[in-house]
């Protein structure tokens, strides 16, 4: 169990260093799917089957393609895939302060008490009103997902339907061509 | 050093939040600094997952639920940063962060 963790952590943290290490674009974005495909293996251990497939969908269907599509698109010739190397002072200063955020993440992490009311069976709220024998493996069913979608978060759904029409229309109005400027200019 | 599960899960996220920190600072191509932000968001949902499954009881489906709403405005956030990306490429033949400083005073 905690194996199968340590495995997916090491292979998801391994790709997305080196994609974020790469001077190829394209090798990056590669890198960085398969990098999703380890968080979509996260979700699959913890048993959210449901978002796993939907971070499959999402972000390795979706996301990657649009993320390629903006690097062939923004490039000046055929070859210019590789960036040049970025500054060294950037790098180290980028670096120092990355590891200092993560030693504090990590020393909060080992210093709480989370791990011990984790649900070892034991119901951890005082008062146990609604501890259930759910505790221990929390299941989410597609059955239960849609139904509390469509009844206690059916305002949220709507909201999330809305924003995503607005930010994939306002998506297309920046990056379509201003037709308007350009028959100007021709004539 | 503790060998439960949510723990680390926790530190797995953390590393991974600091991962895409560490590109958004350093790499100065802009749709690196993107791919870093995502891997942010990632590691802050891999936390809703985890203490949705070894955290305290709560309510069977919230942490899934949050997830997915998460998910949905990532998505939304990529697509309009990449084309963000291609506008500004268009005005400067350029995605280097260090060269879109016009609005430099």
């Amino acid at each position: 169990m905690t194996a199968a963790l340590v495995l997916i952590a090491v292979f998801t943290l391994a790709t997305a260093a080196v994609a974020l290490s790469l001077r190829n674009l394209i090798h990056s974005a590669l890198l960085l799917i398969a990098s999703w495909f380890g968080i979509a293996a996260f979700y699959l251990w913890a048993g959210a089957e449901f978002v796993a497939f939907a971070q499959v969908l999402v972000y390795v269907g979706a996301v990657s393609m649009v993320v390629l599509f903006a690097v062939l698109l923004t490039r000046r010739s055929r070859a210019d895939t590789v960036i040049a190397p970025d500054s060294v002072a950037r790098a180290i200063s980028a670096v120092i302060t990355g590891v200092a955020v993560f030693g504090v993440l990590v020393a909060a992490i080992l210093k709480s008490s989370l791990g011990r009311l984790s649900p070892a069976g034991v119901p951890a709220l005082p008062g146990g009103t609604s501890v259930s024998p759910v505790i221990f493996a929390p299941t989410a069913t597609v059955r239960e997902i849609g139904i509390q979608l469509m009844s206690t978060h059916a305002a949220a759904l709507l909201i999330i339907g809305i924003l995503l029409t607005v930010a994939l229309l306002g998506a297309v109005v920046l990056a379509a061509q201003d037709g308007s400027e350009s028959k100007q200019e021709s004539p | 050093m503790s060998l439960d599960p949510l723990p680390l899960c926790l530190l797995f996220s953390s590393a991974l939040f600091c991962l895409g920190l560490i590109g958004a600072l350093a790499r100065s191509n802009t749709i690196l600094v993107l791919l870093g932000i995502e891997l942010m968001l990632n590691a802050a949902n891999l936390n809703f997952i985890a203490f949705w499954r070894y955290g305290p009881a709560t309510s069977p489906a919230t942490g899934v639920m949050f997830v997915m709403f998460s998910i949905a405005v990532a998505a939304a956030e990529a697509a309009v940063g990449l084309a963000l990306i291609i506008a500004v490429y268009r005005h400067q033949k350029n995605i280097r962060l260090q060269e879109a400083n016009r609005l430099k005073g």
